[in-house]
Order: C-alpha cells, then sequence, then structure tokens
C-alpha cells in the first residue's frame, strides 16, 4: 500500500499540453514533444521543491492549511519573485474550462466597473485580535463551561470507566509489551511489575463538578417532561437524552432519577410512570455520546424490577404491564450486548438470576412471564439452552391453569401471557434449528402439551421466513416517511373469542405496514431496525409482538399478491390511504396490508373466507383497518414501544 | 562573510569571551566530530577517498598515517602506489607521525581482510572517516539555497558518484544484500538492516547522477518500499529527483553527501558484513559504505530493533558515540547573593524556603546559596553575565516570595490550566510567550505584526517623550512613575517593523525587551518601554523561525532557515558565535537554565547542544523522527524534553548524553514544551488541540543507568507512556502553541481559536 502511494507520488508529472497551453500564452508557437517532455519534468520538479518548502511554512505558522503566502514564501526562499494577486485565503480563483480536447486552468478578470465598487457600502471591518482567558482545567478536571469542548467522549468515558479495572487486573495484553528482547528482557520484566504495583495504590480521585445554572435547569425541566403528562414534551425530552452530546455530567443524576423512580413507582404500581422511566434508560442508551457503564449499578436493578416485578400496576388483568416488561427485557438484553465484559459478567449474571427465579415452583405468572421475556430477548442460543429444555414443564404447568378448575382470572391472563410469549420466541428458533418435517406428535413428543401449537407456529415461521426471502428480492417501493411501524394484524374470527389460543393458530394474519410521525408515543426508538408487530385479536385481549427486521423488510413491495410457490401462506398486499381520524387523529396515515392466506383446508379457513370473501377487496381491507384503529389507541397508551 | 567579521570584531569588553577563530565553518566541524579528529589525526578510509583528497596539512597527515601503518604491515607494494600518487617523498613520513599510535588502515579493501585484529579494525572504523567531512562539506554558513554559490561545492560533493559500475547491476547487488541480511541470525538482522536506508539513498543518487534515469526509477520503485516508514519524507523528496541537473541545490541531497550517514553496529555484526562483501566481491557496495557511510563500532551485544529504532531517524544517521562524550556542566549556577537589606517578610520567606522543600532541586540551588557549588555547574563566570541592576534584584526578591507561595505538584496534584485563546487571529498567530512573572504576553503574528498584552489589571504605558521628560523634576521619588505617559495607557500594544510573518518571539528576563524574529531575516530588540523598535539584528539573510533571550538576559540565540544558530549579544550588531553543523532548519532554539548552553532543534531531526564558550558542538541526539519543534530543559539543568511533528516528546539526560523516554501520546506536531517550576511535571501542547501533563518525576526517576548503558548509550527504554500520562485536556478547537508555568505553578496555555 504505502509502496504503492510512494510510487504515485514519484511519477506525477504535468501533463506536456500544459507545456504547449503555456507556451503558446507567452507567444512560442510550436514547441517540440520532445522539449515538452523535458519541460513538464523540469517544472514538476520545481513545483514539488517549492511545494515542500511551502509545507515549512505552514508548519511554523502553526497551521494546517497551506496558504498562497506560503508559496509566496517558499519562492522568496528560492530567489523567484512570489505571485502577486493570489493573497485569498479563501478560495483559489482558477477557474476550469475545457473543449476542443484541450483542458485549460485560467484565471479569470473580470472587468470591473470602478463606479460599481465606490458605491456599494462598505464591507465590515474584521474585529481586531483579542485574548480571551479561560480555565482548561482546575487542579486536573476540566470544568464544564462554553469555552471547553463537551466533555469526555464516549471512548475516554469507556478508557475511564474500564482503566482501573484494567490496573487491578494484571492484563493479559499487557504482558507481552515490556518483554523486550536480549539481555534486558529480565530487569524490564521485574519494573513493569513494580509499575503495575505502583498504579494499584494510586487510584485517581473522581470529584463530580456541581453542575452549572444551566445544567440544573436543563435537569430539572428534562426530568418533568419526562414523567410529565405532556406527551409531546415527553417525546421532546427523549430526543434530547438521546442525542444531546453534553449530558455526560449529568448522567450520575439521570441514574439516580430513575432508579429512586422505579423504586418509589412500583411500591405505588404506578405503570405509566414505570414506564415513561423505562424510557428514559432507553434515551440514555441510545445516546451516542454516553457510556453508561459506570451507572449500569443503578440501572439494571430498576430494569431488572419492571421485567420480573410481581406487580407493576393497578388492576393487573386489566392494565397492559405486559409490555413494560418486554420493553424492560429488551433494554436488559441491551445492556447485556453492550456493556457485558470478562470482569463485570452482567449477562450470566442476569441469566442466572431469571432462571432461578424462573424455576422457583412459587414464583408468581406475572414474573414468570418477565423472567422468560427477560431469558428469551437474550438470544436464540439463551432459548435454545435454557428455555426449550424446559418448555415441556412449562407446558404442564400452563395446562393446568387453563385446563384445570379455574383459580383466578388473573393467573389464567398470566398462563395465556406466558403461553404465547414461549410460542412466539420459541418457534423462531425452532424453525431455524429442528430440522423439517413439522410433525405434531413429534412435536407433543419432544415438547408436551405445547407441542403442537408450537409445531403450527413453527409452520407459520418457516413460511414467513420463505415469504420474506421473496420480497427482499423484489424491493421496488422506498417508503419515504421517517419511521415505519410493522403491524400485523391478526384477526380474531367468530369461533375463537372464547380461548384465544386456537384463533392465534388459525387466524390468518394481515401484515400492516404503517409509518408514524416521528416521536410519536408509540415510536421512542429510534428509526434503526425495530419494527413493532401488534397481533390484535377481535377478542378484548390483545398480544403485542416486536420483532427485529431488517430495513429491506419493511420496504418491501407492494403487490397485489405473492406467488405462493411451496409457501403455505398466500399473502395479499394492499395500499390504502387513509383520511383523518383513527389512531393518528388528524394525520394522513398510509397504510400497507399484507394479507396472508393460509391454503391448508381447514374450518377456520372456510370461516374466514366467508367472513371476508375475496381478501383483495377493498372491503376486506377495510374490515382489517378498523380493527386496528380501534384496537390500537388503548395500546398506544398502555404500551412503551 | 558575518561569522568571520564577527569574531573578529568582538569588543574589548566582551574579553572573556574567546575570540573567535576566522574559520568558524571548519571549528565546528572539529567539534562535530568530537575529540578524535584534534588528538589524532586518523587515516583515510580508502583509494576512492583518498584521491579527493586535497593538500592540506591534515591531510598530508593523514597520508602519512596511512603509509606507516602500510609499512609497518609490510605492504611495500601499495605503499610505492600511494607515495606516488600523493607526490610524497620518502622522508616526509617518518618525521611527523610518530605519535599516531598504532592507527590506520589499509588503502585497499584486501589488504587488512586476514590481518583484521580487533584492535586494529576498531581503530580503523573510527577514526576512519574523522577527516572527510572535514574537507568535503562546504563551509556550513554558506547560504545552502543560492545557486550560484552553490555550485562549486556541489561539484566536489558529487565528483564522487563519478565512479560508476553497471547501472543494471545495482538491483543485483541490492537484492543480494538484502538476501543476505534477511537471511543471518536475528540478533545481527536488525542491526545489519540499518544499513538499507543509507545504502539505498547513495546507489539511487549515483545512478541518477550518471544519468541512468530509467534504472534508478526502476531501483527507487522496487526497493523504497522496504525503507523504514520514518524516512517516508526523504523518500519523497528524493522521488522527486531525477535528473542530474536536479541534483543541485537541492539541499536534502547535499546534506546526504556532505555529511556521512553514521551507524552503529556491534563489531560481531560488521565482521558478517565484511566478511560477506568480501566473498561476494561486491565492491560497488563496499565503496559505498566506505566512503559514504560511518560505521561506529562497538563492543557487546548487538542491538535489539527497539533499541534502534529508538535512536534512528535523523537524517545523517545517529550521533557518534564520541560525539556525546564531551563534559557538559548542567548544573545550575550560584544564585547571587542578594545585597538588599530584606525586611522581615522575606526574611521569613528566605526561612521557609530553605527548610521544609529541601527536596526540590530548585530550591536547592536557591537554599544553600553562598555554600558550596554544584559540582556538575560551570564556573560562575565561566561566561560573563550582565551585573544584577536594583530593578532585578527587586524582582528576585519578588521571585523568592512567589515562589513560597508555589503548589507542590505531582501526580495527585495536578496544576490548574488557564488557557488564553487568541480570539479572531484568523490563522494568523504564529507565535507567543509569557513574561516570567506571568505579567505580559506577546504574539507574533502572520501579518507582520507583534502585540503585547497585559493580563494584569496594569495597564502598558509608554514612556513620556523627550521634550515632556525634560519636564520632570528628577528628583522626586516617584520619578519612575513620573516618566509613564498616563495618555497612552491600554491593555495592548501593537509593534509594527517587520516585513513578514513572526516565527518567534522572547521576552527578556527583565520585561524591558522584547525580541522577534521573523521571515523577513531579521531579529528585533522592542523596547516595553517605549514600545519601539531598538535594533534590528541582521546576519541570517533567511527566515528565522526561532530566537530566545538567555535566562540572565543580554545574549540571545537566534537560528533559522540558513542552519545556523546565531548568538547575539543586545548591544551587538554582529553576531558573537555562530553554531554550525545543522543538516537542515534550525527550527528552535533553547538556552540552558544555566546558559552556558544552547540547545537547538532541527529539521535534520536531531537536536544538538552548543557550548556558549567554545561554539563546540557537545551534544548530538537523535532519535526523533520528525522536524523538532519543542524544546525544554527541566528547571534543574539535567534534563532535557523535545517535541517533534511525530507527535513524541523524548527526554534526555543532558549528563549522559542518553535518550531516557519517550511518551507517546500525541497525535499531531508538539509545539511547546514546558516542566513546572519544580520540574516535578511535563506539559505538552500540541497542534492536535490538546495540553497532556506528564510525570516526569517518575519518568527520571525509573531511569536504569548500568555502566554499560552509560558507556554504549544503547538505553532499554521502557514502554511506560501511559502510566507517565497525568492528564489530557482537549481545547474546543484550538491548537496549542506555548506553555507557560506561573511562578506559583499554574499552567498558562495559549493558542488562536481556529473556528471551523
Amino acid at each position: 500500500m504505502a509502496e504503492e502511494r510512494r510510487q504515485k507520488q514519484c511519477s506525477v508529472v504535468l501533463p506536456t499540453e500544459s507545456m504547449k497551453a503555456m507556451a503558446e500564452s507567452i507567444g512560442v508557437g510550436q514547441l517540440q514533444e520532445e522539449s515538452c517532455v523535458a519541460l513538464s519534468e523540469e517544472v514538476s520538479y520545481r513545483i514539488k521543491e517549492i511545494a515542500q518548502d511551502a509545507l515549512k511554512f505552514m508548519h511554523h505558522g502553526k497551521r494546517r492549511k497551506l496558504t498562497t503566502s506560503d508559496i509566496d514564501h517558499a519562492l522568496k526562499l528560492k530567489n523567484v519573485e512570489p505571485l502577486y494577486g493570489f493573497q485569498s485565503q479563501e478560495f483559489i480563483p482558477f477557474r476550469f474550462a475545457s473543449g476542443g480536447g484541450r483542458e485549460l486552468h485560467f484565471y479569470e478578470e473580470k472587468e470591473v466597473d470602478l463606479t460599481d465598487i465606490i458605491n456599494t457600502p462598505l464591507p465590515r471591518v474584521p474585529l481586531d485580535v483579542s485574548l480571551k482567558a479561560h480555565w482548561l482545567s482546575i487542579e486536573g478536571v476540566q470544568p464544564s463551561i462554553p469555552e471547553n469542548p463537551p466533555p469526555a467522549p464516549k471512548e475516554q468515558q469507556k478508557a475511564e470507566s474500564t482503566e482501573p479495572l484494567k490496573a487491578v487486573k494484571p492484563g493479559q495484553e499487557e504482558e507481552g509489551a515490556p518483554q523486550a528482547k536480549g539481555q534486558g528482557a529480565t530487569s524490564a520484566e521485574s519494573k513493569g511489575q513494580t509499575c503495575k504495583d505502583k498504579g494499584l495504590v494510586r487510584m485517581k480521585p473522581r470529584s463530580t463538578h456541581e453542575l452549572s445554572v444551566e445544567q440544573q435547569l436543563y435537569y430539572k425541566e428534562i426530568t418533568e417532561a419526562c414523567v410529565g403528562s405532556c406527551e409531546a414534551k415527553r417525546a421532546e425530552a427523549l430526543q434530547s437524552i438521546a442525542t444531546d452530546p453534553g449530558l455526560y455530567q449529568m448522567l450520575p443524576r439521570f441514574s439516580t432519577f430513575i432508579s429512586e423512580g422505579v423504586r418509589v413507582n412500583v411500591v405505588q404500581n404506578n405503570l405509566a410512570l414505570l414506564i415513561y422511566l423505562m424510557r428514559m434508560v432507553k434515551a440514555l442508551m441510545d445516546n451516542p455520546t454516553l457510556y453508561l457503564e459506570k451507572y449500569l449499578h443503578e440501572l439494571i436493578p430498576a430494569v431488572v424490577t419492571c421485567i420480573v416485578s410481581k406487580q407493576l400496576c393497578l388492576r393487573p388483568d386489566v392494565d397492559n404491564h405486559w409490555a413494560l416488561r418486554d420493553f424492560a427485557a429488551r433494554l436488559m438484553a441491551q445492556s447485556c450486548k453492550t456493556f457485558s465484559t470478562t470482569t463485570n459478567n452482567i449477562q450470566s449474571r442476569i441469566t442466572k438470576t431469571f432462571t432461578k427465579s424462573w424455576l422457583d415452583e412459587k414464583t408468581q405468572w406475572t414474573t414468570r412471564y418477565g423472567c422468560i421475556a427477560g431469558l428469551s430477548e437474550l438470544g436464540p442460543d439463551v432459548i435454545k439452552t435454557l428455555i426449550l429444555p424446559r418448555l415441556s414443564v412449562e407446558g404442564v404447568r400452563i395446562k393446568a391453569v387453563s385446563e384445570g378448575p379455574v383459580v383466578s382470572n388473573i393467573d389464567k391472563i398470566g398462563a395465556d401471557h406466558v403461553q404465547s410469549l414461549l410460542l412466539k420466541h420459541c418457534a423462531s428458533v425452532i424453525a431455524k434449528t429442528r430440522p423439517l418435517p413439522d410433525n405434531m406428535d413429534q412435536y407433543r413428543a419432544d415438547y408436551g402439551y405445547l407441542g403442537p401449537m408450537l409445531c403450527s407456529h413453527v409452520v407459520k415461521a418457516r413460511a414467513q421466513a420463505a415469504l420474506q426471502a421473496q420480497q427482499v428480492n423484489r424491493t421496488t417501493l422506498t417508503i419515504t416517511q421517517p419511521r415505519p411501524t410493522l403491524t400485523v394484524t391478526q384477526s380474531g374470527l367468530g369461533g375463537s373469542v372464547g380461548s384465544r389460543t386456537p384463533s392465534i393458530i388459525k387466524v390468518p394474519s394481515s401484515l400492516t405496514l404503517m409509518s408514524t410521525r416521528p416521536g410519536t408515543p408509540t415510536q421512542p426508538s429510534p428509526p434503526a431496525t425495530k419494527y413493532i408487530v401488534m397481533a390484535t385479536s377481535a377478542g378484548a385481549a390483545s398480544t403485542q409482538q416486536v420483532i427485529t427486521l431488517s430495513t429491506s423488510q419493511s420496504a418491501s413491495p407492494i403487490t397485489s399478491t405473492v406467488p405462493s410457490g411451496a409457501s403455505t401462506l398466500q399473502p395479499l398486499v394492499k395500499l390504502e390511504s387513509q383520511g383523518p381520524g383513527g389512531l393518528g387523529g388528524s394525520r394522513p396515515l398510509q397504510k400497507y396490508i399484507v394479507v396472508s392466506l393460509p391454503t391448508s383446508a381447514s374450518s377456520s379457513l372456510e370461516n374466514k373466507s366467508s367472513m371476508l370473501p375475496p381478501s383483495t377487496s377493498p372491503i376486506s381491507v377495510e374490515a382489517g383497518m378498523k380493527m386496528d384503529r380501534s384496537e390500537s389507541p388503548g395500546a398506544s397508551t398502555q404500551s412503551p414501544h | 562573510m558575518a561569522a568571520v567579521q564577527g569574531g573578529q570584531i568582538d569588543p574589548e569588553g566582551e574579553k572573556d569571551i574567546k575570540t573567535e577563530p576566522s574559520n568558524d565553518g571548519s571549528g565546528n566541524n572539529n567539534a562535530n566530530d568530537g575529540g578524535v579528529l584534534s588528538s589524532s589525526p586518523g587515516a583515510t578510509s580508502s583509494s576512492g577517498t583518498t584521491k579527493t583528497l586535497t593538500a592540506g596539512a591534515e591531510d598530508q597527515q593523514t597520508l602519512l598515517a596511512v603509509l606507516q601503518f602500510l609499512k609497518r604491515n609490510k605492504l611495500s607494494e601499495s605503499v610505492d602506489i600511494l607515495r606516488r600518487e600523493a607526490g610524497l617523498s620518502d622522508d616526509a613520513d617518518d618525521s611527523k607521525v610518530s605519535d599516531t599510535a598504532g592507527s590506520g588502515l589499509g588503502s585497499t579493501v584486501n589488504v587488512d581482510a586476514e590481518g583484521g585484529d580487533a584492535n586494529s579494525l576498531l581503530n580503523r572504523v573510527t577514526i576512519a572517516t574523522a577527516a572527510p567531512p572535514a574537507t568535503a562539506a562546504p563551509a556550513p554558513t554558506k547560504v545552502p539555497a543560492s545557486g550560484g554559490e552553490d555550485q562549486p561545492d556541489v561539484n566536489v560533493v558529487l565528483s564522487a558518484y563519478s565512479q560508476q559500475g553497471d547501472p543494471p547491476l545495482y538491483q543485483v547487488y541490492y537484492s543480494g544484500l538484502k538476501k543476505f541480511i534477511e537471511s543471518v541470525l536475528d540478533c545481527h538482522r536488525a542491526e545489519l538492516s540499518q544499513v538499507f536506508y543509507p545504502l539505498f539513498v547513495h546507489m539511487y543518487l549515483e545512478l541518477v547522477y550518471n544519468n541512468h534515469e530509467m534504472e534508478a526509477k526502476a531501483f527507487f520503485e522496487k526497493f523504497s518500499g522496504d525503507q523504514e516508514c520514518y524516512y517516508e519524507e526523504d523518500l519523497r523528496i528524493l522521488s522527486s529527483l531525477t535528473k542530474k541537473e536536479h541534483m543541485k541545490g537541492n539541499e536534502t541531497l547535499l546534506d546526504f553527501r556532505t555529511s556521512k550517514f553514521v551507524l552503529r553496529i556491534s563489531r560481531d555484526s560488521y565482521q558478517l558484513l565484511k566478511r560477506h562483501l568480501q566473498e561476494r566481491q561486491n565492491n560497488q557496495i563496499w565503496n559505498i559504505i566506505q566512503e559514504h557511510l560511518y560505521i561506529d563500532i562497538f563492543d557487546g551485544m548487538p542491538r535489539s530493533k527497539g533499541q534502534i529504532d529508538a535512536m534512528s531517524g535523523s537524517l545523517a544517521g545517529e550521533g557518534k558515540r564520541d560525539a556525546n562524550k564531551a563534559k557538559v556542566f548542567y548544573g545550575l549556577l550560584k544564585e547571587p547573593e542578594i545585597e538588599v537589606p530584606l525586611d522581615d517578610e522575606d526574611e521569613e520567606a528566605e526561612n521557609e524556603e530553605g527548610k521544609p522543600k529541601k527536596k526540590k532541586p530548585k530550591k536547592d540551588s536557591m537554599g544553600n546559596k553562598s555554600k558550596k557549588q554544584d559540582p556538575n555547574a560551570p564556573q560562575q563566570n565561566r561566561i560573563p553575565l550582565p551585573e544584577l541592576k536594583d530593578s532585578d534584584k527587586l524582582d528576585k526578591i519578588m521571585n523568592m516570595k512567589e515562589a513560597t507561595k508555589k503548589i507542590r505538584l505531582g501526580p495527585d496534584n495536578l496544576p490548574s490550566i488557564c488557557f488564553y485563546s487568541f480570539l479572531n487571529a484568523y490563522q494568523g498567530l504564529t507565535a507567543v510567550d509569557f513574561t516570567d512573572d506571568s505579567s505580559l504576553i506577546a504574539g507574533g503574528f502572520a501579518d507582520s505584526t507583534v502585540r503585547v498584552w497585559s493580563v494584569t489589571p496594569k495597564k502598558l504605558r509608554r514612556v513620556k517623550s523627550a521634550a515632556d521628560l525634560s519636564l520632570i523634576d528628577k528628583e522626586s521619588d516617584d520619578v519612575l512613575e513620573r516618566i509613564m505617559d498616563e495618555k497612552t495607557a491600554s491593555e495592548s500594544k501593537i509593534l509594527y517593523g517587520h516585513s513578514g510573518p513572526v516565527y518567534g518571539i522572547s521576552f527578556s528576563p527583565d520585561r524591558n525587551y522584547l525580541l522577534s524574529s521573523s521571515e523577513d531575516g531579521t531579529v528585533r530588540l522592542w523596547s516595553l518601554q517605549t514600545y519601539t523598535c531598538l535594533v534590528g539584528y541582521k546576519g541570517h539573510n533567511y527566515p528565522v523561525w526561532d530566537t530566545q533571550f538567555s535566562p540572565y538576559g543580554y545574549y540571545f540565540i537566534s537560528g533559522g532557515h540558513d542552519r545556523v544558530a546565531r548568538l547575539w549579544a543586545t548591544d551587538h550588531y554582529q553576531p558573537l558565535r555562530m553554531f554550525a553543523g545543522h543538516l537542515a532548519d534550525i527550527t528552535c532554539t533553547r538556552f540552558h537554565p544555566n546558559s552556558n548552553y544552547v540547545a537547538t532543534g532541527s529539521a535534520d531531526r536531531t537536536i544538538r547542544l552548543w557550548d556558549v564558550l567554545t561554539g563546540n558542538c557537545v551534544r548530538i541526539l537523535t532519535g526523533h523522527k520528525g522536524p523538532i519543534h519543542a524544546l525544554a530543559f527541566s528547571p534543574n539543568g539535567k534534563f532535557m524534553a523535545s517535541g517533534a511533528t511525530d507527535g513524541r516528546v523524548l527526554l534526555w539526560d543532558i549528563g549522559h548524553g542518553l535518550m531516557i523516554g519517550d511518551l507517546k501520546g500525541h497525535t499531531d506536531t508538539i509545539y511547546s514544551l514546558k516542566f513546572s517550576r519544580d520540574g516535578e511535571i511535563l506539559a505538552s501542547a500540541s497542534m492536535d488541540n490538546t495540553v497532556k501533563l506528564w510525570d516526569s518525576m517518575k519518568a527520571f526517576d525509573e531511569l536504569e543507568t548500568d555502566d554499560f548503558t552509560m558507556a554504549t548509550g544503547h538505553i532499554h527504554l521502557p514502554e511506560n507512556s501511559k502510566e507517565l500520562l497525568l492528564g489530557t485536556y482537549l481545547t474546543k478547537s484550538t491548537p496549542v502553541i506555548h506553555l507557560h508555568f506561573t511562578r506559583r505553578n499554574l499552567l498558562l496555555a495559549a493558542g488562536a481559536y481556529n473556528p471551523c
């Protein structure tokens, strides 16, 4: 690489045409080709020489930019008259022209009318040089004042928080460095050891600065907005937390605010506030300039509380605290991914905690749900090793609740949720790992009570994967709206109101792509790759799932039908523009609706097709829409998505 | 030449300073070659060089030494040939050379191949090349760039290239050697690899000189990638040079030719190389090694790659070991007794400082005043220093009072940094200086102006005009106050006079004067009483990159593009000393705290320490990989820090001439370095918008100094930059170009805010 570069450097020579053009410009008509070559080499060499000298002046001028005056000074060194008239520091006033196979650079000299110049008002006088003093550092600590750069870039925060660990743990990678070759190796090593010892003794004193008045005001505003009642304000505040670069100083305050807030509100079962606080955590984690490692000891307990707490809301049977658990579980997984190291072992500790309470017989359904959610968010590997083996046990438990004597409504709802959660997460993992064919009986044998349901979920998951693969292949539409939400509406059917479970399996799902305004309450997450899939059944209960899809999927084509091929689903996609009303209030809403029809013959399909006759008809879409709308508001106020 | 006159018209008042020898150039070259040359005139290396030698007492002696050696080894044929060639008579030799102890070498290479016993070989190589630089080098004071003057030199210089081998074979030769070096034992490989770069350059230049442009290009392309990355700058210059005509007036080329590239190689490695070259009859390479390289052989273990890399990188190889052997009096001068009756407070202050803080080196020298002198310090009157004025004494007292309030710095007690930003400077700020008492700040600008600000509430005032002054009552007590013109009071003053960017600036210790050096080739002395220019010191003719007052005032040093550092006294318009020896621009100049020595950093990537009294170069420090832009002495005078465009800070032990530290961390040119008043903290300021603080005490303490290291200068540098780094302070968008510790150890930094 370097060699190539160097070769290039040495071979750069002005083109001979330039020589010819210059010769013509001073009246030399026919210049021999050889002379041109010789001249161009000579001129190139001299130009390089001057450029090198000019660099010297740049260095001594303590600049990074080479200016025309540097070149003038370099010329002066060589006893060459400087180029007059190129004083401008801003731009090089050359114009480029080509034509007739020639390329030319020339200096444009316009005729200037003097009266114009005289008549134009004088430009503002540039300000004179002045001197301003500020504190760059006070006893080793840089104060955060406007004159100083925003404190501590992320790398530095990371280094600061990881360096003490390094010092404590005589590092693996440091070992090699001091071992110099030759005779000095032993002495160098022993010395390296002493250095490390010294490093151990000397701990850097931590000092926090008082927040400036502006920062205090900011903190007050932000925290009030985050937990206040105005949703628009909250969106702005969260946006600010997620993007502002200078929050490093306030991080300890924020983390305390969150942890205290969770502590208080869990006791008071204030679901809304817990959701708000979790959204704050999310925003903090999304801020690219913050490194939260130092504050995890406060944040993680708060987040885990929101995942596994027995009760998070006043009316557990009605309120959608499940969404909060899902959301918090995702936060937990994200922080595991970002901050888990061999030193702090966050992931393994968290996994242990979840597993332990899940295994406990007496654990409530709510906590159980939280543990499973927390584990399954940690990734397919965790699901495979920890959840799949326990599916049959869990199945027995669920069966006991749903088919046995009705103990309490709350338990029943809890068991339902656990079941759907398990199905959702395990299906995708099994679809990837388990070889075909998907045999109900085999599934029952392997996974017990949940087996058959799992089987159909797996089938669906496989089909969806195949469909998505196809959709990816022919991308034609780009969605201009910034944050599309992918909503899967599972419309429940007449017979399935009583027991939800079969409806999930049999009901054809319609996929709705809908784009939402940025910063809407339902969408605090950045526009990255997350799409929220809302599965709504016709019944009162609704579930929401979040699946992570790649952007290309969201931008998948809108066509009338996807060729069914081997897939068992026949999705129909319809684009519909909708007027004001419904979820978005006055904002126009565009929906992309994908309706999937299972081809397998089953009673429910017949049912369905009788209800929604030709799936391409506008009526059916309308129906799907309405359902969607009717469900959404309730969900959006509760869910932290 | 100015230098010559400068020596001759030394005034009577300066009789303590030795009168400059009329030929500065050779005088200084003597110094560069260490003591060897003067004590025992060496022998020349080979027949090739011998031919180029011209008459001159020194050369004659050299020849005679060779003859004697040949005779002793019974090589009568060679003796005859040499004698015929040199045109010497038989009887000439015996008379003179009896005292050149056993040194010398064969006129042909093969002669001592078998007879190469250890002793003669060593002598041969160390002494071998002592003479040629002195003769081949153009007088260093000559202006390198002006074409006409250079011509004869260039021809002399280049004539060595006229002998040529077969051009296409060059690649074969080089790759043959490469193959050999790659195949030797690991411990020798690193050492022998040093040969590559100089060989490569010389072979390339030979090809170019003999008009084999295509072969030269091919050679360059094939092997330039093999060279160490820190030579890239030079290679770039070299790559543009493809014709014989280009060689005229090319400074880099001249540098390379006029100075021998110095390599330090252990005896074993050298034997290996020699044997290989002789076996292969590889005369082309051997000639180059003989003529253009100076191989400094030492006994003992071959050095490791790391050790070599630490020291290499300069334009002309490493410093010779001999070059750093001279004794340097790095101790501080005794503080003069202050006769002014001290009032109680002062007494108290002094007692305080004498007792509890005795550890501090600076304090030491102040504390035991009137007691025995530091053994490493120079004689008090080694160079004449100006008498202390009353005002100076007052200032000293102030200084001591302040010193008692000084914060004791350390790793746990970092200094506060106050940053002075120059706003609206439009990238034009080129130099900054603070007064020692931190009351004034001066900036040099690209628009040729010098501006002085007062950073205390005390405004800057001019002295009244002569007419007004005559009206003043000279007997009144507040006469000093009365002479000032209240009407001129302002926070800043602008000094006009230069006709080019001002690159260097320095306050006098007594705050009465200001020096500025500029692109226009002059150094100007300004009065801070009248805010007018007093003197323009002319002599450099080319841009003057840096200037600095002596810590005792009166003297100052300047250095610039003409590669010569000049020592001036404020009351002489001609320089007192000219320090020549650098191979490229002198980029920064610093006085040693005892004023007896001057350090210069250069674009040839070396630092030289010069003795003000004798004008000799007493230290050549190599190791930087880029032009050196910052130098700083520790307050106790024992150590020095240097910073370069490569972003590294190197620490040096002046007494031993050793590199003792390598502080990595900056990512851009370092423009300023400063030790805290006690020397415990080193601050560095860089173009990368940061100020970094380093634990210099720790760096100096951890130094391992066994005898071997002392003797050979091969030091193992601990990789401890990270541990020594105490803090990094980022500015918003301001390259930091100057640092200053106040007397109370507050760190002041300055730079021009650069929006965008």
